[in-house]
């Protein structure tokens, strides 16, 4: 077989393989180590916890093209201003509960979980909630109790009781306000936030 | 476990046999999920506070990732011993880890069935639920997973160092590392969502799109060997090229699920560039598939295995390749990431990519349970139960896959483009004639499927039981 040519040669693209793969895989870590920088909380596509004691705009961007949040002046959740660690706290026990209540398999967040029920990414800024002044509340005894309060939008769709704490209902609430305050280059589409103060 | 020892089989493979029994009953678990969970989406009330939509769909998902990862680790101990020339090394750890994976799994869904939910803590994640989509998995069960998988690592690697290595062992046991290594990423808790899902992707696409394409690329090429006798260096050839491409494309390709999550604009060109690369591989596999297949006039000795590797071929590519090409590009992705679109893409792929050759490798298995009974045309009954379950299984996932199409192009425009992607915009798409008729025409074919998957375990339970002829073994030429 001296005639056959390099290109299909086995050892050639066993070489190939090698150096490929070897080659991709050192540029993602290189990738990682700097997106992982850039979305530590607290920077500026995914902000401190704190910023849940403050309003969330959603803006459009000329130069991007696309929507953007931007943070805006004091709106403590719960009318509660919180330090940066018990702001954290309490995001944390959301995420946790967003968690331990499989969420993720009914609902999407940031685009990624189950089609089953609406996406949670901009759910604090979603007009659902009819105002400003009611959507704590509104969101507060949905989460605690959502057959009572269902909203399926002419759907007979609901949501069952997950049995949420109040601190764990609040929790979530932190957790998706702070949610909605990050940069996701415009996802989800087009998207038309609820009404606040200084629109 | 009288039941497992056949003495056509060598060790490797009576410990393959399990894990294969294994998948098809959770394969079975995974359909009847499935339909449990698509009959919600047409009947909301259905099993509402007994067994949620959540419930379903997570075990759905679950018991499809654990069968796949079932099919592939019987399948390495199917091929094994002929492999590298030598017995299993560690026969004990190798059935040791299987009892130990199907107990942990046995209680993960009993968990996920009968508790479901615990309240917002670690104890929770550690003992119920991770919450997190595909990997919901406890952290208990996490931490017994990547032990089984050591142990399946040590079996695999010991043996191939004490008999002989090649071009698929070789590319079969990097793989492994890697795909075993891929899986820590997914094994911590952030608070960070961002974090959370830049990670979470590492284990998901780095598997799906990545280290289990090159897994089944191992077996596929074994596979062209066993049933048409492709040449070895040919296939190996081919294995090498589909590993540049695949990793080449896919490794960076996980810049497709970095789009919307946080992680900075540059991922909207790397990820869109790279992922759109990434069907060449699949289009080179179906290339080599048939071409291999026709000059040798698709003659094989085990025509339901081969079927299946076509199958297998034609499927990654459409499922995997065109449908996640359809929406890899963050102009349009944009749009349809988060709807039954994404849905539809997953169906086929898993599908395509993964179901197809487990299947192949349960027949080359049968076959041989069965004193290598012959499995070519002229069968008695004309083979008609592999057939109709070849023909109900693929027709029934096509029919899903272009209802959930259907749905998700609906979603796109009025959810998406028209109504701006709020809530209210949400509800109004479900409940589009579009919408909901495709949810319809989802669940009959997900009927028609499940008959097939029946109609499969019959045919696995039967063919070749009453053959007197023996199938044709081709054996590879001595090295030059």
């Amino acid at each position: 077989m001296n005639s056959e040519p390099w290109w299909s040669s086995e050892d050639f693209w066993r070489k190939c393989a090698a150096i490929v793969t070897g080659g991709m895989f050192v540029v993602l870590i290189f990738l990682t180590f700097h997106t992982v920088s850039v979305i530590t909380a607290g920077t500026e596509r995914v902000p401190g916890y704190s910023v849940i004691n403050q309003r969330i705009y959603y803006k459009f961007n000329d130069d991007r093209n696309m929507l953007e949040p931007r943070i805006g002046d004091d709106a403590p959740l719960f009318g509660e201003k919180l330090s940066e660690e018990d702001a954290q706290a309490l995001v944390d026990l959301g995420k946790l509960t967003v968690q331990a209540k499989n969420c993720i398999n009914c609902h999407t967040i940031l685009g990624n979980g189950a089609y089953y029920a609406p996406d949670l990414t901009k759910a604090w800024l979603d007009p659902a909630w009819g105002a400003e002044s009611v959507r704590e509340p509104l969101m507060l005894n949905f989460l605690l109790d959502p057959e009572t309060n269902a909203r399926g939008f002419g759907t007979n769709r609901k949501m069952p009781n997950l049995e949420l704490s109040e601190q764990e209902a609040k929790g979530v609430i932190a957790f998706l306000k702070w949610t909605s305050a990050i940069d996701t280059n415009g996802f989800p589409a087009n998207f038309t936030p609820i009404r606040q103060k200084g629109d | 476990m009288a039941a497992f020892e056949n003495a056509n089989l060598n060790s490797g493979q009576k410990v393959a046999v399990k894990y294969f029994c294994a998948a098809i009953v959770l394969f079975l678990a995974q359909m009847l999920s499935g339909l449990l969970a698509g009959l919600q989406y047409i009947y909301p009330e259905f099993l509402f506070n007994v067994l949620d939509f959540n419930v379903n769909r997570m075990v759905h998902i679950n018991a499809m990732v654990v069968w796949m990862l079932y099919g592939f680790i019987g399948s390495v101990y199917w091929l094994i011993e002929d492999e590298s020339g030598t017995e299993l090394v560690g026969v004990k750890l190798a059935n040791l880890g299987f009892y130990v994976l199907t107990l942990a799994v046995t209680i993960v869904v009993l968990v996920y069935l009968f508790v479901q939910t615990g309240p917002g803590n670690k104890e929770t994640l550690w003992l119920i639920n991770e919450g997190r989509e595909y990997i919901e998995a406890p952290r208990w069960a996490d931490i017994g997973i990547v032990v089984v998988m050591l142990m399946f690592f040590y079996t695999v690697a010991a043996t191939f160092m004490k008999g002989r290595w090649s071009g698929i062992s070789g590319v079969l046991v990097l793989d492994l590392i890697a795909l075993a290594g891929m899986y820590l990423a997914g094994m911590f808790y952030v608070t960070n969502i961002s974090m959370d899902q830049f990670w979470w992707w590492w284990v998901i696409h780095l598997w799906v799109e990545a280290t289990w394409e090159v897994l089944v690329g191992c077996i596929m090429a074994w596979g062209l060997m066993k049933t048409i006798n492709a040449r070895r260096r040919i296939v190996t050839t081919w294995l090498y090229i589909e590993v540049a491409l695949m990793f080449g494309s896919g490794i960076l390709g996980l810049g497709h699920h970095y789009f919307w999550i946080g992680t900075p604009e540059y991922w909207l060109s790397i990820g869109g560039f790279f992922s759109a690369l990434e069907p060449i591989p699949l289009v080179a596999m179906v290339v080599h598939a048939v071409y291999d297949a026709g000059s040798h006039n698709f003659k094989s000795n085990n025509h339901p295995a081969l079927a299946w590797l076509i199958a297998h071929a034609f499927g990654n590519f459409l499922g995997a390749g065109v449908w996640g090409f359809f929406q890899t590009l963050p102009q349009i992705n944009l749009y349809t990431h988060g709807t039954q679109w994404s849905a539809s893409h997953g169906h086929l792929a898993f599908f395509g990519a993964y179901v197809t050759i487990n299947i192949a490798m349960f027949y080359i298995a049968v076959q041989h349970w069965r004193g290598n009974a012959y499995m070519s045309g002229g069968l008695p009954d004309n083979g008609w139960k592999w057939k109709w379950s070849l023909a109900l299984l693929n027709v029934g996932m096509m029919g899903m896959t272009m209802a959930m199409l259907i749905a998700g192009y609906e979603q796109a425009f009025v959810e998406r483009a028209l109504e701006g992607s709020t809530w209210y915009g949400y509800f109004a798409a479900q409940q589009k004639p579009w919408f909901v008729q495709s949810m319809i025409w989802r669940e009959v074919f997900g009927v028609l499927m499940t008959v097939g998957v029946l109609l499969l375990i019959w045919d696995l339970l039967t063919i070749g039981r009453a053959e007197t002829r023996l199938a044709e073994v081709f054996a590879e030429p001595a090295p030059a």
